[in-house]
Order: C-alpha cells, then sequence, then structure tokens
C-alpha cells in the first residue's frame, strides 16, 4: 500500500467513524434516554460500557447523543465560516489597499476580544441557548482561515494570468469569479475541515461554562459540566468517557483535514 | 526611526480597536434579552412593578441606549467602571482583587508552556523523524485537541481526590479569612490550576518551534556548520537556537488570548477564584458592569501582547532592525 492509498484509505475510514456517530446519536430516540433508577451511578460493564448518570440513564448513549448535536454546530458553523473567510479574505486581497485594511482591522477586532469571552457576550446578548452558542461559534471562527486566504489572493494577484484577464479588459468581479475562487476554494474546504475541532471544542467550553444549551439538552459540554458535582464522589466515568469521546472526534477530524490537505497539495498528493 | 514610526502606527490602531472593542460589547450587552432586574434578585424571585421601576430607575436603565452609553463612556474614561452588581463594590475594585489570584496563575503557566514548549519543540526539529519525536509530537497533537476544563477535571481526580496531594478548589483553604491567607497557602492552592493551564498550551507553540527547526537544520548554514565539524550541541547553540527564538517569542506573546480563556475554564474547573470566575458569574447572574470591565480589561490584555509580539518581532530580527524593510 503507498502513500496516497494510506490517505485515502485514512480519509474513508475517519468519515466513517465520524458519520456513523452522527447518524446514530440523530437516531438514538429520547426513550432510551429515560431515567431508570434501579442503575443509578453504575461503574463501567458489559451492559453500560461508560457506566450510567445518576438517574441510570447509560452514558455511552448520552455521550454519542451529545457528540451528534456537537457535530452538527460544528458543521453549520464551519460552513458560515469558510463562507465568511473566503468572501473577507477574497475582498481583502483584490480590491483596494483601503478595504483591504477594513477587512485586516477586523480580523484584528474579532481576534482581539479573547476568544472565550467574546462566546460568552455574544451568548449573553441573545440570552443564552442554543441560538446564543450557535450564532456566537458560527461568527467567531472565521479571522484564521480570512488571514490565509487573503494571503493566498494576494499571492496570485500578480500572476501572469490574471494580469492577462486584466489586460483583456475583464471586471474585477468576473477575475474574482472565474480565476480567483477556484484557486483558493480547495484550501478553504481544508481550512473548514479543519475549524471543526475548534468550532467543537468552544461549543463544549462554553456549554460546561453555563452559557450554552440547556441543561435537559444532549450535550457534551452538560454532561461534564454534570460530572463536575460528582467529581469528588468518586464516579471517574462520568467525566472520564464522554470527555476521551470527545477527544477522539476532535483528533479524528484533524487527521481527516490534515490528510485532504496533502491529497490536495500537489507538492505531496503523489508521494 | 523606521522602528519608532512603526510603535506608533500599531498604538494608534490599538486605540482604535479597543474603542471598537468598547462600543461593540456594550452594544451586545445592552442588547441583552436577560432581564438585568430579574437576575439581580435571582430567578423565581417576585418583583413587584414599582420596586423594578424603582431598581431601573437607579441603574440608569429607562434612559435612551445612547445616554446610557455616554454616560458610561465618560466614566470608563475617567476610570470609573461602575458598580459590580454581585460583589456591591465598584467594578475595578473586584477586577483588581481577582486579577491577583488570575494573575499568578496565568503568568506562571505562560513561562512554564513557553519554555517547555521551546525545549520540546527544538528536541523534535533537530531529532526529526526519530522516535522521541514521534512520541512528543502525538502527545502534542492529542493535548491540543483536548479541552483545557477536560484536562483540568482529570488532573483533579488523579492529583486531589485520588492521591489527596492537592486540595480540591479555592484559593484559600476552608475556613480561613481571606486577609490571613499565607503566601505558602495561596501557592499551594494554584498549583494544580497553573500545571492544567500550561499543560493544555505548550502543545501550540511546541509544534511551531519544531517545523521552524526542521527549516534550520535543512539549511545551507547548518549544512556548512556540520562539514566544518561543529558538534550537534555547538550547531544547536550557534544556529538553531537564536533563529527559533525570534518566531518562538513571536507566537508566545500572541498566545496571551488563549492563555486567558484557558484560565477561565480552569479557574471554573478548579472554582478558583480568578477573573474567569467573575467573568462566567457575570455572564451567568447579569452583571453587566462587571462583564463589560472585564472584556476591556482582556482585550487591553490581548491588544498590549499583540504589540509587544510585534515589537519584538521588528527589534529581535536584526535582517528587520537594520534593513528597515517590513514583510507586511
Amino acid at each position: 500500500m503507498n502513500r496516497r492509498r494510506k490517505t485515502i484509505f485514512l480519509i474513508c475510514f475517519t468519515i466513517l467513524i465520524i458519520f456513523a456517530v452522527f447518524v446514530g446519536g440523530a437516531i438514538i430516540p429520547e426513550t432510551a434516554l429515560k431515567a431508570d433508577f434501579a442503575v443509578k451511578n453504575t461503574a463501567p460493564s458489559l451492559n453500560h460500557i461508560f457506566g450510567t448518570d445518576w438517574m441510570g440513564r447509560d452514558m455511552f448513549l448520552r455521550t454519542i447523543k451529545g457528540m451528534s448535536t456537537s457535530i452538527m454546530i460544528g458543521m453549520a458553523s464551519s460552513i458560515i465560516s469558510v463562507i465568511i473567510a473566503v468572501l473577507l479574505g477574497t475582498l481583502a486581497g483584490t480590491l483596494s489597499k483601503y478595504t483591504d485594511n477594513v477587512v485586516c482591522w477586523l480580523i484584528d477586532f474579532v481576534m482581539g476580544i479573547p476568544h472565550i469571552v467574546l462566546l460568552m457576550l455574544i451568548s449573553f446578548a441573545l440570552g443564552r441557548g442554543f441560538k446564543g452558542v450557535f450564532i456566537g461559534i458560527a461568527i467567531t471562527h472565521w479571522t484564521s482561515l480570512a488571514r490565509i486566504v487573503r494571503g493566498e489572493v494576494i499571492q496570485i494577484k500578480n500572476e501572469q494570468y490574471i494580469k492577462i484577464s486584466r489586460k483583456m479588459g475583464k471586471s474585477s468581479f468576473y477575475i474574482m469569479k472565474n480565476h480567483i475562487i477556484p484557486f483558493v476554494f480547495p484550501q478553504a474546504i481544508v481550512g473548514g475541515i479543519l475549524l471543526f475541532p475548534h468550532a467543537i471544542l468552544h461549543e463544549a467550553s462554553i456549554t460546561f461554562l453555563g452559557f450554552g444549551l440547556s441543561p435537559e439538552s444532549p450535550a457534551i459540554g452538560i454532561i461534564l459540566s454534570e460530572s463536575m458535582k460528582y467529581i469528588l464522589t468518586g464516579y471517574w466515568w462520568l467525566a472520564f468517557f464522554p470527555g476521551l469521546m470527545l477527544v477522539i472526534i476532535v483528533i479524528l477530524f484533524d487527521i481527516l483535514g490534515e490528510n485532504i490537505k496533502s491529497l490536495i497539495d500537489p507538492y505531496t498528493s503523489q508521494e | 526611526m523606521m522602528t519608532i514610526k512603526y510603535i506608533i502606527k500599531n498604538l494608534i490602531r490599538m486605540i482604535t480597536l479597543l474603542v471598537a472593542v468598547t462600543i461593540f460589547s456594550f452594544i451586545l450587552v445592552t442588547s441583552s434579552p436577560i432581564d438585568p432586574v430579574q437576575s439581580y434578585v435571582g430567578a423565581g424571585v417576585a418583583v413587584t412593578p414599582e420596586q423594578r421601576e424603582e431598581i431601573a430607575e437607579h441603574w440608569g436603565l429607562n434612559d435612551k441606549p445612547i445616554e446610557r452609553f455616554e454616560n458610561w463612556f465618560e466614566n470608563i474614561i475617567k476610570g470609573d467602571m461602575g458598580t459590580s452588581l454581585i460583589y456591591r463594590k465598584p467594578v475595578s475594585e473586584v477586577i483588581g482583587e481577582k486579577f491577583q489570584s488570575s494573575m499568578i496563575l496565568m503568568i506562571t503557566s505562560w513561562i512554564i508552556s513557553g519554555i517547555l514548549g521551546f525545549v520540546l519543540g527544538i528536541i523534535m526539529g533537530v531529532f526529526k523523524g526519530s522516535f522521541v519525536d514521534r512520541i512528543i509530537k502525538t502527545i502534542c497533537l492529542v493535548i491540543s485537541s483536548t479541552p483545557t476544563f477536560w484536562i483540568g477535571m482529570m488532573f483533579l481526580m488523579i492529583f486531589s481526590v485520588n492521591l489527596g496531594w492537592f486540595p480540591t478548589g479555592f484559593s484559600v483553604p476552608v475556613g480561613v479569612s481571606a486577609d490571613s491567607v499565607t503566601i505558602g497557602q495561596k501557592i499551594y492552592h494554584a498549583i494544580l490550576p497553573a500545571i492544567t493551564l500550561s499543560f493544555s498550551s505548550f502543545s501550540n507553540i511546541a509544534l511551531h518551534t519544531r517545523i521552524k527547526i526542521t527549516e534550520i537544520m535543512e539549511s545551507d548554514y547548518v549544512l556548512f556548520a556540520k562539514a566544518r565539524g561543529e558538534k550537534l550541541i555547538d550547531i544547536i547553540k550557534r544556529h538553531v537556537l537564536r533563529n527559533a527564538l525570534i518566531p518562538a517569542v513571536t507566537l508566545q506573546f500572541a498566545s496571551i488570548s488563549e492563555i486567558f480563556g484557558g484560565s477561565i475554564l480552569a479557574e471554573q474547573v478548579f472554582s478558583y477564584p480568578g477573573m474567569g470566575q467573575a467573568a462566567v458569574d457575570a455572564g451567568l447572574r447579569g452583571d453587566i458592569a462587571l462583564l463589560l470591565g472585564i472584556t476591556i480589561i482582556s482585550s487591553i490584555f490581548v491588544f498590549v501582547g499583540n504589540i509587544i509580539a510585534n515589537i519584538l518581532y521588528t527589534v529581535l530580527n536584526p535582517k528587520i532592525r537594520e534593513g528597515g524593510v517590513y514583510s507586511e
């Protein structure tokens, strides 16, 4: 098996697992998570591989359902971030120096407030809950990708084919649409996948702090902040397995992004 | 001459950004549907319309948003950030107190994570492709995918609950008033949060340093040094360290925002009474003045960090320092 095949195999494998968790979580019925006080706070066993919580709910099912929510939020906000980043990055790179300054200033501005504090502010402004987290995550993750896109655009702006296109009287919009966007698009996709881990981690963090999803909704952050109450009693599985699951999913997304990147990049794709 | 111009340009930029942050956060906070009066008295407590009106009048909630902003902004410029509803003290006083505890935490972990990250990065870069490199790289990648608060929870479980080495929370022992706490006790309570925070932030700098070192090790001057017969340790001392230090220091100053965010999470896990916890409390209980105050202070931190990073980059790098060439 050569390197390229291995990369493709890894990509398929990670997509499969992520997809399984996503769909699996979505189809778990609410009834599977009903309280059963006969089996509350049991340690992991074959029946309940992640153990059960204080209401006797199976932690494995809760975790999968929570991960599914996280993946959904991550996916939607990654798409929004990619769109904002490509749009602003391309605008900054192609239009006047003035636009460039404005976009750079905007990036600095969003990055100037510590990310968690900014998420807290947005969540507060929208009255907490799902809407607050979702919008907060979606509109704050584009900055680093926009910087990358801008850099790329500035680099190819002076290429021959774009200069020729300009000399032939094509408009800025035409050049942007036909030459620049297709060029930055693959990078933006990879950037979007690599945004995923950040989005999921931030969603979990902000929910953990109590600003995110409501306590009834299945979310990793909720599960973990709940388990904080039991941490002193020695119910280690409540915090350990859901957190581990989160880490694994985040790493899978990282692997996915890096592998797609090496596949798209002509320097490494044929190795 | 160029450097001074550059610094002034940066400072002006920072001031415009800071003003924008103030306006933006004020708009966000005041447009919240969360009723400050209700969250002040607590959920479930009934407030008569007259009482509500009185409180609202007292806080100036009935004024037009523009007027409120003008009042508030004028006071901010004078250094008065209003009164915290939770602590019933001036915001500047609350932040001042919390700031001290947070600073101990942040500075220690900032230094530890910087040094640890840099050293690990050098080891990885110099021995690239080796067993050691692969192990440390994997650890770094795993850590960068792990939420700070979960690391904190695991540490709390292992070191405080199971092994009993460290206290389970609070920056002072239970039953001791805040004034009579010795420095030793304070440090003792800050150890685990500080370790958590440094542990969760060294991977970034380590991975960046690794890439930089790899570049340096493949350069012609290192090849020439090897050909001259220089020992590895001399190559590292003479060529690698100095070249890798500039990006590492820059990155470390630019990472203040992340350390700040991490400290909020670490403080929450260890119930360590610092700025992060105050920010969370303020947000959850609708303490607008405190939330705004913390936002502004934290932004100042980030901007100052960025400016220092920019300036250090120009000052430390001899190519830019003498040539006056700006890569921007």
